[in-house]
């Protein structure tokens, strides 16, 4: 449970995706108590939100378009409250995707791309696209100077990827961490209270969890 | 760089896990969420509930097994067995499983491959195969998936083994993974509960025809047999059942062996 008494008012924005209900539920395991919701009032109101997203990025936004979520969330990110976004929840960040027709949030320049096909992995075996398993996560940076979302994982912990498309931003200064996968991948994204992670913290165990304990803190100092 | 994954599969039967036998730290091995935790602890890095209820009244209780154990347990987690129209994928979805197995009532239908990658993404459909090399009888016939060629060495049986068909499992594989299925847990029906290892021809034919991730199942009986499929069989993940229920090798024996054999393994 969280010190302070107040608790923060955390949204997890139902974009229809299937790890909705596990974030919800990792949120509620380190002491959260987590609003599920498609209502952007509730967003306008919050402390904090977590936009998670799986399967295409063209369904999310579709999700987001149709629930007219758009710009309460942009206005949500400008306002310096912390929004994590998960996995496609991160891609839509971007400009555009190649994966999907519908312009993404544009809330960080670059864009997601296809990962290459059939790389020989390091037992010769060809690598599978989706991208999916649990790999080595590189943060940039030492824990001190990290953002706040990061502190306390160890260099190189495991993380579980599930995804065929890799986010490329434009600036190397937005990329919090990385993977290897036969190419570089984009394992995490920075930019001021804009966190994404392309892995799923919900389902990486104890350092997953460590990140949506680190994400309640920052949300409970909100509140305060 | 990526690893390798460890998976034990549990067989639940109106909420409860059978086949298990008490570990020293378990209290209740008949308790889906206390096994799933004890995995966890031991470094499994997935897990994967198969739904053995015969009757279709038990059948809810699996949503609550699931409910129960995603709660707990923070690891990706699969549950197959009788899953059908797209309303019973959601549910186990929205019950915290990941990813959802369908088997035979794919075969029958393969349209609900499609419907479910289009619903929840590919990445939540699993393929479950169960295959017997030819030498076996091949009764049914299944037009609508083409000629089979009379060489095809591996055909698909469904309903648990008991019902061969004339279904090219090769075939089959592509097939699927064109229609969205995200990835692929191969059973070899020959290899399974011999304990003579996995039957590596078969894995890596499979492995070697498609672009998404192979489970390799059945067979598997000693240390040697993990490290095979993987190399022999270009797995991209072993799978277990009785042999680590009944405590004959532990999750992180397994995983410590394959490290040590140069196979990228998580560390917990």
């Amino acid at each position: 449970m969280t010190e302070n008494s107040e608790i923060p008012r955390i949204v997890v924005l139902n974009t229809r995706a299937a790890n909705v209900h596990s974030v919800e539920k990792a949120l509620r395991k380190v002491g959260a108590d987590p609003i599920v919701t498609d209502d952007p009032a509730e967003l306008e109101s919050a402390d904090a939100a977590v936009l998670p997203g799986v399967g295409a990025s063209d369904a999310v936004m579709t999700a987001l378009n149709t629930l007219n979520m758009v710009e309460p969330i942009k206005r949500f990110a400008a306002s310096g409250k912390p929004l994590l976004c998960v996995c496609v929840g991160l891609q839509v960040l971007f400009n555009s995707s190649e994966e999907g027709k519908l312009p993404g949030l544009g809330l960080v320049d670059g864009n997601v791309q296809i990962i290459p096909n059939g790389m020989i992995d390091e037992l010769g075996s060809a690598m599978k696209v989706p991208h999916m398993g649990w790999n080595a996560v590189q943060f940039t940076g030492d824990d001190a100077d990290r953002n706040t979302m990061f502190k306390g994982i160890p260099q190189g912990s495991h993380f579980y990827f599930v995804h065929s498309y890799r986010c490329v931003p434009d600036k190397q200064a937005d990329v919090a961490a990385t993977a290897s996968y036969g190419v570089e991948i984009c394992a995490a994204v920075a930019r001021g209270n804009i966190v994404g992670t392309q892995f799923h913290p919900e389902k990486s165990g104890d350092m997953g969890l460590q990140i949506y304990k680190n994400f309640l803190d920052l949300a409970s100092t909100i509140a305060k | 760089m990526l690893t390798r994954r460890v998976i034990p599969c549990l067989d639940v039967d109106g909420g409860r896990v059978v086949k298990g036998v008490s570990f020293v730290d378990i209290r209740d091995a008949g308790d889906p969420a206390e096994l799933a935790a004890f995995y966890n602890a031991e470094g499994a890095d997935e897990l994967v509930f198969l739904d053995i209820t015969a009757s279709s009244d038990a059948r809810n209780t699996m949503v609550d097994v699931v409910e129960k154990v995603s709660s707990e347990v923070f690891i990706p987690l699969t549950v197959g067995g009788g899953i059908r129209p797209v309303d019973n994928m959601r549910k186990m979805l929205e019950a915290g499983a990941d990813k959802v197995a369908v088997n035979s009532a794919a075969v029958a239908n393969p349209q609900l491959i499609e419907d479910c990658a289009k619903e929840f993404g590919a990445q939540c459909v699993v393929l479950a195969l169960d295959v017997k090399r030819v030498d076996n009888p091949v009764i049914a016939s299944f037009e609508q998936y083409g000629e089979v060629p009379a060489e095809a060495l591996f055909r698909i049986v469904t309903h648990g083994g008991r019902r061969p068909t004339a279904l090219d499992a090769v075939k089959w594989a592509k097939l699927a993974t064109e229609l969205g299925a995200g990835e692929l847990l191969v059973t070899s029906m020959d290899a399974d509960g011999q304990k003579t290892g996995y039957d590596n021809e078969l894995l890596s034919v499979i492995s070697d025809s498609v672009t998404v991730p192979v489970i390799a199942s059945g067979g598997a009986g000693q240390l040697d047999h993990f490290y095979d499929a993987l190399v022999e069989g270009k797995s991209d993940a072993v799978l277990a059942a009785s042999l680590f229920h009944f405590g004959e090798l532990r999750v992180s024996e397994v995983k410590s062996y394959l490290a040590e054999r140069g196979i990228p393994m998580r560390e917990v």
